[in-house]
């Protein structure tokens, strides 16, 4: 590396404020909220402009770079782990990949943050606790900081080390209202998504780890990245497979790819802005990082690249799929999550790694905006909900105290809806909502960008990126062509479906009638994240002269030569697209839900829609085959093994037993009383008969004593006599 | 030649001294095992003057004159003693005296 | 023979007469009789080995103060003799043995490593007694003067400890 020229020009020196940055605003709030009483207002700034700063080191980095002609360089920060030949530092790489990931990761997390300070103050399940609150930011942060390890670290150990954080702040985060479920009802619903996904990233992280001892065992004892490509290019092919294979495991546990992806619509019980950032935006776009860092290395064996494309087509297909038969609004956009994650792991795994970044980066924009937006239905809803069931338990009070009183009625809302509905009711189920566009037109037309980017219809981003991808599966591998065009056509159509069943016909219940419009510092980042979905597609357009992503990247990933636009291609795509839409209209547009009516897809589906609306049964199969098994098996374990054989007999019979019979018998009575016992008394005995022999020897008399002395001399002298 | 070898002193010598002894061990009246003691340290006298009487030198029959000023000091103090004790028990038999025996 | 011897063998066996004169008699008083020749008997040898000043000391201070003390205390305690006892029976020929033992041992030692050529002869009438007496005092006012200072704080303390111990107390009660 070209060290100390680099960093002397540019902004290389700030890297390590990557991490410290959020860091700061971390333990900024950690330490003074309580102390200095900090409003729920200056706990998210802090939080924000610490993710901020993130944002602004990540540009100046990036514009370093440029300047620096997209040459990567490694920025020492401190020694870790340095035994024999295994030299592990906390170097950050700041190279034109890194720096794309650095901004998606903290430009979406400042918004985000932002849009949390209106949304967790209106969260239904918050109880205005100032800890929680703060706690909230406190996990925002620290997940900025664990990404910004994973994408800047110059090691896979490094990498790892910010794969984990991440992976403990997504935990945390879903599991954030531990106590309860989405509906605010005590329950362990919530800390169940959370285990559920901590131990299926658990098993992914055991691929990531056995690739991690492969890699250091046979490619140069090193898992500095440079080192590891350069001793791959001699490494057996047979290695790099399983290298790259096991690696995999990782990717699908991270990226929710098949067989791992069954965390991610459960991660969906955290808050809104979690679901965006960590499961939509940022996150789960690792796995794809990973790949695409490791491109080197998968380059060299076609046929893992192959088996990583099919398992990205095969997940875009089969949750996309799922997500048509959805009825809650964040579960159908989880389920689009894991389809466009498929697209990405796909065009990476096709040697498309540019097409993967520039849709990795399209989608944080749109996807983001999507959830956001949902959390914005959601919350109209709630609030919809709160002032019609104010309404009419207060109609005589007037619509002056009604506003007044709203603040203290927020805490007991379980009681009286419970009281008023008979069930709870769920702000997220679609089947709640209808005519959403009238009462919040702002989210409305947001919500509408968002999905015209997802379902790919030009000029919105996602049509740029998703297009791209098509293209070189059309070049490449046609079945996954074939299957990616299908799962963008079932995009569309869900989406479609979303879009009629929430904004358009007539409002199904009396919450979705009174729904309110979203406050400024919810909308304003979701303008941003709007504008930038319509845009983004400039990053990379397929045009002579433009391809900027392309070309930027390619000093990370070498040369890759623009693709132009290939109309027969494009054309599919977007029409099948708008076709979707079309057929989404005749069955949800045309005739809007009604209330308690059956979705209309159900009666001419028969039971392949009942396999939609239950995921294609996987869970249950996974209990069936996995779970169930394992539970048993413990059981087994643990009554008859650990218990009956280990406890009973082993250490309660034997041991014990055992014991038993040593000390009473054989230490007790044999060895300790009739041998060290009675070795002690005897001594005791023993010394009392000599001292009684010898203590007459102590007559008093004192001629006797001066015998003895004459006896000693009569001695003495016979000695010097006969000696 | 009037000479008498020194041996015959040191064995004469030998000989008071283990009279002496010998009183120590079967008298029991204390007073005559005080006089043993004065007898024993008449036979060392008897040998520091001879040798000096040998080898010419006055350190023995200095030595001797130490030994009766210390002997006299002794007699003062144990018969007082010996007195002291009589008073407290009537009786001086050492055979008596036997309070210490074990 | 010579005439030293003679005078030598006689006195000794005066000596070791009252020697076991003294430790055999009944009577304390005897024993102290037989002492006091005993002690004239070994000045007179003193007076035989040239050594005047202590001869003269030997029949003041033993022969006179200590005797006539001893002779005193007897008298004074009516210990003459003591009744017969029981104690300690085979103490008598234990002791008998082991002084044996003991003369022939020593005896043996003496005479193996025999000095006859180491001879005394007595000191003739022309003997200047003052000039021996007279070197003896230089030496032991120079050479020995501080064991004799050290002598007489002995003499001191231990007349000291004499009264001390055998005071009477004014008000009856003994000490």
């Amino acid at each position: 590396m070209h060290l100390s020229e680099s960093i002397s020009s540019g902004f290389f020196f700030l890297a390590p404020w990557l991490v410290f940055a959020p860091v700061t605003g971390l333990l900024i709030n950690l330490i003074f909220s309580k102390s200095f009483k900090f409003s729920e207002n200056m706990v998210g700034a802090v939080a924000s402009l610490a993710s901020g700063a993130a944002f602004i080191v990540s540009a100046l980095l990036a514009y370093s770079v440029s300047l620096n002609h997209g040459e990567a360089v490694s920025v020492p920060f401190a020694q870790w782990i340095h035994i024999g030949t295994l030299q592990l530092d906390w170097t950050f790489r700041v190279d034109s990949l890194s720096t794309t990931m650095m901004l998606v990761v903290s430009g979406v997390g400042t918004l985000i943050h932002i849009y949390a300070i209106g949304y967790m103050h209106e969260d239904v399940r918050f109880k205005h606790e100032e800890g929680r609150f703060t706690r909230f930011f406190l996990f925002l942060n620290l997940f900025i900081a664990a990404m910004m390890i994973l994408v800047s670290g110059d090691s896979y150990m490094m990498l790892f080390v910010g794969w984990e954080g991440v992976g403990l702040c997504s935990f945390l985060l879903i599991g954030f209202w531990f106590e309860m479920d989405t509906l605010a009802r005590p329950s362990w619903a919530n800390s169940n998504a959370a285990k559920k996904a901590f131990i299926t990233n658990r098993v992914g992280d055991f691929g990531f780890l056995i690739a991690g001892f492969l890699m250091f065992w046979y490619l140069g004892n090193s898992f500095q990245f440079d080192k590891v490509f350069e001793a791959a290019k001699t490494a057996p092919p047979e290695i790099i497979v399983a290298i790259t294979l096991f690696m995999l495991i990782g990717v699908a546990g991270k990226s929710a790819q098949i067989p791992l992806y069954i965390w991610l619509p459960d991660a969906m019980a955290g808050p809104t802005p979690v679901s965006a950032l960590i499961h939509a935006a940022t996150m789960v776009t690792a796995g794809v990082y990973l790949v695409t860092r490791s491109a080197p290395l998968y380059t060299l064996v076609p046929q893992a690249q192959y088996i990583v494309a099919m398992v990205g087509a095969g997940t875009a297909l089969f949750a996309a799929t799922i997500a048509v038969g959805q009825y809650d609004i964040k579960k159908v956009l989880a389920y689009s999550t894991i389809s466009q994650l498929g697209f990405m792991v796909a065009a990476v795994g096709m040697g498309a790694y540019v097409a993967g970044m520039f849709h990795l980066i399209t989608h944080a924009f749109f996807k983001a905006l999507l959830f956001l937006s949902a959390g914005s239905v959601i919350l109209g809803l709630e609030r919809g909900h709160h002032a019609h069931a104010h309404h009419a338990a207060h109609d005589d009070n007037g619509k002056k105290k009604k506003e007044g009183k709203k603040k203290e009625e927020h805490g007991n809302h379980d009681d009286h809806g419970g009281v008023e509905h008979g069930e709870t009711f769920d702000p997220g189920d679609m089947r709640n909502m209808g005519g959403m566009r009238k009462t919040m037109p702002v989210t409305f037309w947001l919500y509408m960008i968002g999905t015209l980017a997802l379902a790919g219809i030009f000029p919105f981003a996602g049509f740029w990126s998703k297009d791209e991808i098509l293209l070189d599966a059309s070049l490449h591998f046609s079945s996954v062509y074939w299957q990616l065009t299908i799962a963008a056509f079932f995009t569309a159509f869900y989406m479609g479906r979303q879009i009629w069943m929430v904004f358009f016909g007539e409002a199904r219940t009396d919450a979705a009638k009174h729904a309110q419009e979203s406050p400024k510092v919810m909308t304003l980042p979701l303008v941003v994240l709007a504008v930038l979905s319509v845009v983004g597609g400039a990053l990379n357009l397929p045009f002579e002269g433009f391809h900027n992503l392309t070309h930027w990247l390619s000093h990370t990933l070498g040369e890759v030569e623009g693709l132009p636009l290939n109309v027969p291609v494009a054309g599919i795509s977007t029409g099948l697209a708008l076709l979707a839409i079309l057929i989404s209209w005749f069955i949800y547009g045309r005739n809007p839900l009604k209330v308690n009516q059956p979705d209309p897809l159900k009666k001419p589906l028969g039971f392949i829609f009942t396999g939609m609306e239950n995921k294609w049964f996987v869970d249950e199969g996974y209990f069936a085959v996995i779970i169930n098994p394992f539970k048993k098996i413990s059981a087994f374990l643990a009554d008859v093994i650990d218990w009956r054989f280990w406890h009973d007999f082993v250490h309660d019979t034997v041991i014990l037993g055992t014991y038993n019979w040593l000390s009473e018998i054989a230490l007790n009575e044999y060895a300790d009383q009739k041998g060290i016992d009675a070795f002690a008394n005897w001594l005791g005995d023993a010394t009392q008969s000599v001292s009684a022999t010898l203590r007459k020897l102590q007559n008093g008399f004192v001629r006797s004593y001066a015998l003895s002395v004459l006896l000693g001399v009569v001695l003495i002298l016979g000695y010097l006599i006969f000696k | 030649m009037n000479t008498v070898p020194v041996d015959y002193y040191v064995i004469l010598s030998a000989v008071l001294f283990t009279i002496g002894a010998m009183g120590v061990l079967i008298r029991r009246n204390p007073l005559i095992i005080f006089m043993s003691i004065e007898l024993m340290l008449n036979a060392a006298n008897l040998v520091f003057v001879a040798y000096a009487s040998v080898f010419q030198s006055f350190s023995g029959q200095i030595f001797v004159f130490f030994v009766i000023a210390v002997a006299a000091a002794e007699v003062a103090v144990g018969l007082a003693l010996i007195v002291q004790i009589f008073k407290a028990k009537k009786n001086i038999n050492v055979d008596e005296l036997n309070s210490l025996k074990g | 023979m010579n005439s030293d011897l003679i005078v030598f063998i006689v006195l000794a066996i005066v000596s070791i007469a009252t020697a076991m004169g003294m430790v055999f008699s009944r009577n304390a008083v005897y024993s102290a009789l037989f002492l006091v020749l005993n002690f004239v008997t070994v000045a007179v040898f003193y007076l035989l080995l040239g050594a005047p000043f202590i001869a003269m000391s030997q029949i003041t201070v033993y022969g006179g103060a200590i005797m006539v003390l001893f002779l005193f205390v007897i008298m004074l305690l009516g210990a003459e003799s003591l009744a017969p006892s029981k104690a300690l029976p085979w103490q008598r020929p234990l002791a008998f043995t082991l002084a044996l033992v003991l003369v022939v041992e020593s005896v043996y030692l003496i005479v193996s490593r025999a000095q006859p050529n180491l001879g005394i002869t007595a000191p003739d009438a022309s003997l200047n007694t003052m000039d021996s007496l007279r070197q003896m005092a230089m030496e032991l006012f120079s050479k020995y003067l501080l064991p004799f200072e050290v002598t007489s704080i002995l003499l001191l303390v231990a007349m000291v400890g004499a009264i001390v111990l055998t005071k009477q107390e004014k008000n009856g009660r003994e000490s």
